[in-house]
This record gives C-alpha cells, sequence and structure tokens, in this order.
C-alpha cells in the first residue's frame, strides 16, 4: 500500500493559524445601481460578531427603501440602496470610497463599529458626501473626532450610561452602593467604561472592580464566582454582542442573585438569552413596544415582511434612511451640503417616539428620547419577544430632550 | 480574609480546570483526525455549531435529552459523508488541499447556518430540572455544569478503552504509527478512517449539545472555539491522548488563573504565550509522540 499520509506535524499549527484566519474573511455583495435613481451606500458589519446586528440593520434599510419608493420615491426618482458588509475598518473605507467614486452615491449610512465609522467618516470629509452613522456609540464620534459631514441617529455612550444611570438611581442601585463591572476589551468597551466611571463616581457608588474581558472569551464562570465573593449591590456589564448572551445565561446558571444592569445593549441579545435567563435593566434608544403610532407602523411592517419583530438595530438605519428621503423631498435636492444645512437649522424629525427628533448643531447628534428597559420576570413573559417592560421616555415630558445626552463641557465637538 | 481569599483562588483554579474540559471534547477528535488521516479539520468547530443549532431545531420535539443522543449521532452521520465523499480524496495529497477544503465546508457550514436560522443569535434555555446549584461550604457550582463534567469524562474514558483494549483501538494506533506496516498486513485503514472521523466528528456535535444552554447560539460560535481547540491539541501533542487531555485542563487553569490575579484582559493572551514557550521547548508538544511519517 503507497503511503497513506504526506503531511508534517507543523500542518498542524499551519491549522491554527489558518482557523484564526477564518475569523477575518467577509463576503462582498455588490448591487448593480440604476442609472437614474438617487442612490445611498450603506455599510455595515454582517459577518463577524456585529454581523447577527448589521443583519436587523440590512432589514431595516430594505424595508425603507420600498417604503419610500412606494410613496413616490425621492424627487420623483427611485431611491436605491447599495449595501455591502463593511467587514472592518479598511475594508469600510474602500468600500465607501468606492461606493462614492464608481457609484455616486448621494449619501453613506449605516456602521455598528466605531472604528469603521471613524474610517467612514474621513472618507465622507474628503469627498464632501453625507455619512449617517447608525449604530456607533464611541463619545469621540461626536467629542475630537467629530465631522461636519457626519451625522449621528445612533446615540453616544454618555445618552447609555445616563438614561440607564438614571433608572439605577432611582431603585436606589447607585448612591452608596458597591458595584462591580464587566468591561469589553476593546475600544468600545473601553470608552463606555469611562464614561460609567465618571457617573458613578459623580453619583456617590464605589466601584469594587472593573475586570477587562477578552473579546473572544465566551466562559464568564470564574468571574461570576469573583462578582459572588465581592458581593455587590449592582453588576454592571459593559460587554458587547454575544458576550452579553453568554454572561445572562450563565450569570442565571449559577443563580446570582446581584441586581443586573447594563450601558450597552441591543434587544437581539435579550432574545437570544431567552425569558428565563434575560435580567436587569438596560438602556435603549428604541424598542419595538413603544406606545407611538409611527412606530407600531414600523414594527407593524417590518414583522408583516420579515416575519419578527425589529431589534433597535434596525430602527437607526430605518429612521436614518427614512430622515434623507424626508429631507432630499422638502429642500428638493440630493446635494450633501444642502441637506447638512437644512439639517443644522434644526430640522424636525419622526423618530418613532413621542416627541419629534432632531440633530444637534453643535456636534450634529441626534436628540431623542430614550428607554430604560427592565426584564419581565419569567411568569409574567407571554411571548419570546416580549421580554421586557420598559420606563416612560427619557427625559421627562417637561424635561429638555438634551438632558440625557453630553451638555455645556462635554460637548468638544468643533467642525 | 485571607482565608476567603485563598479559598476564591483555590476555586478559581478548580473551575478552570473545568473550563478546560469544553476544549477536550473539540480537541480530542480534532487530534484523532489528523493523527491518522492527516487531515487539518478547520470545519471542526463548523460541527460543533450545527450540534448546537439542531439542538436548538429539535428540543422541542424530543426535549433535551433526546437532543444529546440524536444531535451527536445526526452530526457524526454528517462527518462519514464528508469523509466518504470529501476527506478521502486528500488522505494522499498535499496537506494545504485538505486545509483548504475543510477551510471553505466551515465557511459554507457557517454560512448555511445564516441562511436557515438567520444572522441573529437563537434563544435556547437550559431545561428547568437541569438548573440550579451545588454548594460545598464556601464553593459554589453550577448543576448543569456538574453533568456537563460527567459526560465529558464518561466519553474521554470510553474513547481511551476504545483506542487501548480493543482491536479496533489497535489497528488505530497502528496506523497512527506507520499505515504502510498496517496495510502491508492486509487491513485496509480505510473503514477505520470512516469510523475515526463519526467518533471525532461526533464528539464535536456532542460539544455543541452541551454548551447551547450556557453559550450563545450564533452562526459563528464553531470559528469561536475552534482557535483554542488547536491550541489544544498543539500544547498536548500529536498523537497523544494523555497530551491532549493535560493540554485541555491546563489551557483551562491558565484561564482561570489569569482571572483570578486580576489580569483577566490577558486571560486568552496567555494561552497563546503558554503555547510558544512549550513549542519553543518541546516541539512536539507536552507528550507528542516521534511519528515517522509526520517528521
Amino acid at each position: 500500500m503507497a503511503k497513506l499520509i504526506d503531511t508534517t506535524r507543523r500542518g498542524l499549527v499551519r491549522g491554527a493559524g489558518a482557523a484564526a484566519l477564518l475569523t477575518g474573511v467577509g463576503m462582498p455583495a455588490i448591487v448593480r445601481a440604476q442609472a437614474d435613481a438617487v442612490r445611498i451606500g450603506h455599510l455595515t458589519p454582517r459577518t463577524g460578531f456585529l454581523g447577527p446586528l448589521g443583519e436587523y440593520a440590512v432589514m431595516a434599510v430594505d424595508l425603507a427603501v420600498e417604503e419610500i419608493n412606494a410613496a413616490g420615491g425621492v424627487m420623483g426618482r427611485k431611491l436605491e440602496a447599495i449595501k455591502e458588509d463593511s467587514v472592518n475598518p479598511q475594508t469600510a473605507s474602500t468600500k465607501a470610497e468606492r461606493m462614492v467614486e464608481r457609484d455616486k452615491v448621494a449619501a453613506l449610512v449605516g456602521e455598528i463599529s466605531s472604528a469603521s465609522c471613524l474610517t467612514i467618516s474621513q472618507v465622507a470629509e474628503r469627498s464632501k458626501t453625507l455619512f449617517v452613522n447608525t449604530g456607533g456609540n464611541s463619545d469621540s464620534l461626536r467629542g475630537k473626532d467629530c465631522k461636519r459631514y457626519m451625522f449621528h441617529v445612533e446615540s453616544q455612550n454618555t445618552t447609555y450610561v445616563k438614561t440607564a444611570g438614571q433608572a439605577l438611581k432611582a431603585r436606589g442601585l447607585i448612591t452608596g452602593k458597591k458595584v462591580y463591572s464587566l468591561t469589553a476589551d476593546y475600544a468600545f468597551g473601553h470608552d463606555l467604561t469611562a464614561v460609567a466611571k465618571k457617573f458613578l463616581a459623580a453619583n456617590g457608588a464605589t466601584l469594587v472592580s472593573d475586570d477587562l474581558v477578552p473579546t473572544d472569551a465566551s466562559d464568564f464562570s470564574s468571574y461570576l464566582l469573583k462578582i459572588r465573593a465581592a458581593a455587590p449591590d449592582l453588576v454592571i456589564s459593559n460587554l458587547a454582542g454575544n458576550q452579553i448572551t453568554n454572561f445572562l445565561k450563565q450569570y442565571a446558571e449559577f443563580g446570582l442573585t446581584h441586581a443586573v444592569a447594563g450601558f450597552g445593549f441591543d434587544t437581539a441579545l435579550a432574545w437570544a438569552a431567552g425569558k428565563d435567563n434575560f435580567a436587569g435593566i438596560w438602556p435603549v434608544m428604541w424598542h419595538h413596544l413603544i406606545d407611538a403610532p409611527s412606530s407600531k407602523a414600523f414594527v407593524a411592517a417590518f414583522t408583516k415582511k420579515y416575519g419578527k419583530p425589529p431589534e433597535n438595530q434596525a430602527w437607526g438605519d430605518y429612521v436614518a434612511v427614512k430622515a434623507l428621503a424626508q429631507s432630499m423631498n422638502e429642500i428638493k435636492s440630493a446635494d450633501s451640503a444642502k441637506i447638512i444645512e437644512h439639517w443644522e437649522k434644526g430640522a424636525k424629525f419622526d423618530a418613532l417616539h413621542k416627541r419629534e427628533a432632531y440633530f444637534r448643531a453643535s456636534d450634529h447628534q441626534l436628540i431623542h428620547e430614550a428607554y430604560a428597559i427592565e426584564a419581565l420576570k419569567p411568569a409574567e413573559v407571554k411571548n419570546q419577544w416580549d421580554l421586557f417592560k420598559s420606563s416612560d421616555p427619557v427625559p421627562g415630558p417637561n424635561e429638555s430632550l438634551e438632558a440625557i445626552f453630553t451638555q455645556g463641557d462635554e460637548i468638544v465637538c468643533k467642525f | 480574609m485571607l482565608d476567603g481569599a485563598f479559598m476564591l483562588f483555590v476555586q478559581q483554579l478548580l473551575n478552570g480546570l473545568l473550563d478546560g474540559v469544553y476544549y477536550l471534547l473539540i480537541a480530542l477528535g480534532l487530534s484523532l483526525i489528523f493523527s491518522l488521516g492527516g487531515v487539518v479539520n478547520l470545519a471542526h468547530g463548523a460541527f460543533f455549531a450545527v450540534g448546537a443549532y439542531l439542538t436548538v431545531a429539535i428540543s422541542p420535539y424530543v426535549g433535551f435529552s433526546g437532543a444529546l443522543v440524536m444531535s451527536p449521532l445526526a452530526v457524526a452521520l454528517l462527518g462519514v459523508l464528508i469523509e466518504r465523499f470529501m476527506l478521502r480524496r486528500f488522505y494522499r495529497s498535499d496537506p494545504i488541499l485538505s486545509l483548504l477544503l475543510t477551510f471553505g465546508l466551515a465557511m459554507v457550514a457557517e454560512q448555511g447556518l445564516r441562511w436557515i436560522f438567520g444572522a441573529a443569535p437563537l434563544s435556547y434555555s437550559m431545561p428547568t430540572a437541569l438548573r440550579g446549584q451545588i454548594f460545598l461550604g464556601s464553593f459554589v457550582y453550577s448543576y448543569y455544569r456538574t453533568i456537563l463534567l460527567g459526560v465529558a469524562i464518561l466519553c474521554v474514558v470510553a474513547l481511551w478503552l476504545l483506542l487501548n483494549k480493543t482491536s479496533f483501538g489497535r489497528v488505530v494506533r497502528a496506523g497512527v504509527q506507520n499505515p504502510d506496516m498496517v496495510g502491508a498486513l492486509g487491513i485496509s485503514l480505510q473503514p477505520y478512517m470512516t469510523a475515526v472521523a463519526a467518533i471525532g466528528i461526533g464528539l464535536a456535535g456532542l460539544a455543541g449539545v452541551l454548551l447551547a444552554p450556557i453559550y450563545a447560539v450564533h452562526p459563528a460560535m464553531g470559528q469561536e472555539i475552534i482557535t483554542p481547540a488547536f491550541v489544544v491539541c498543539v500544547i498536548g501533542g500529536l498523537g497523544s491522548f494523555w497530551g491532549v487531555v493535560v493540554a485541555a485542563l491546563l489551557v483551562g487553569l491558565v484561564k482561570g488563573f489569569m482571572v483570578a490575579i486580576d489580569m483577566s484582559a490577558f486571560s486568552i493572551a496567555a494561552i497563546y504565550l503558554m503555547m510558544l514557550v512549550i513549542l519553543l521547548v518541546r516541539p512536539r508538544g507536552l507528550f507528542g509522540e516521534r511519528i515517522q511519517r509526520f517528521e
């Protein structure tokens, strides 16, 4: 019999390297555009750990474009979205550039990763093309890295922390209490934890420990044992993506009873954790149970089209595309500079909340209502989607909408 | 206080050891398939993910215990088909080809899961009967994980017995060391290779079932587990059953240790550093045997 195998021991080591490579490969989805349509370029991570959220973003864009075209399009022309997987900051920037140069898009929309937002915003600034960020949370994008050509439908970490923080404070879980936090060990987590620490210190909480969790860690048992030994009053998650689901599942598994909350959140992660595991208080900029007519219409249309309710990432991309089309129709122009001028003058939008939203001229942040949601007990849950009850809109009806956003000295953006 | 801190430290080390057991189920199959077939199975993580997804899909009908039996069997069957129609063609060829094949398979599987089940993670909870914790003094442990541990130990023991105490195992071990000699003795390794693929891939499916209740079930879950599993194989050394076992426990231990000493940010990096150091000192891994044809 001939030699069955011809290989080397090093093949295995090579395999380990190739396995690591698997993570970095994405697939382009190139869609040809029609000549006479008004085009927008949509970029968001569709693979990798943010992929699950990116999928909701893409579904929302498709729905928004469909609705806009059914209502007559943009300035009598068809609206067309060119959608691609942004993969990583470098690829995002290359694809953004191609969309601007080759496809002549009127605007860029999308993203979840703050790092990719930054590289896209550089392309936007250079090519004078409007970019609407729908998912990047980092404060620096609205601060030292702010750009004239970049607007933000997604809110920043400060807003998330203030929204959840106020709800936690009202429940007596902050002032004079011991807090233990887990932080995702990458840019988003670091940015979020810095804002969280500021809030905790300003409101009299003691941070007993802040553990950095590597992004590829999926087992939390050792952290849970530490938390149990530290006996904090509140456990804060500054985690992201599937790690939140893993954490919640294992938190329930270990039977820990300390109050849980988080400063960053996406509804899909609660749905993945399920009613038996989802716990705590979390901030959202929008959720599918909001009692506003436009929100209900969006949820109904989305559910009809896709068979499941929209997640909060779907909200961001839907609102961005709708706002763009609405403004183009209002000012009869798809020119980025004209849209920016219009938005900076305080154009109002229905961002699927009770109160109307607007972009703040000082840092281009969409100013709108937010919510703190709280997990229902398993027995109170009626279906797999409605796992939580919501606070009233934050800020309250008599407060300025800007109360939960950066204010005064916190706004450091200079265009 | 010192006593409390010490107890916590001990508990962390124990927990780390148990954490390593999850990698073990993946790594054993990976090591077995490479040792006998010379195929670096990059799709091994995908089988793990398929095991988890099958569990979510069939649990409503057959329960978790039904899934515990049926999912690994189904995944093993899938493994047999893939061995029969794909892997088999590559035993004799340049290893880079089988690497490319399984790399492609992993991507197809992940994208397939995304297609069928959606990109969003699926909801899956532990059956009520398996919930709860075990307390031993200041020690606490999840009841479910003790079951998981039990199943893993059972698998390791059964696999060891199969490889060391049966005629099947004798042929497999001989095949790892010297396939030509086995052929000269008139034994075809082909059916053994099929069986080894079924066992190894079935174990990955079993790990998928066992981890579905405590991990997020999402399309890329296979990718997440395959890299540490490879590290375990490399540290343990080829052809060594106990090498893989010791390496898996060691990887868990190092991770737990790093968290215990408040260096959690480096808990994953420490594993790779350990691999680097071990390979520098022992290029064949901890217990890697000298296998003539791999040198």
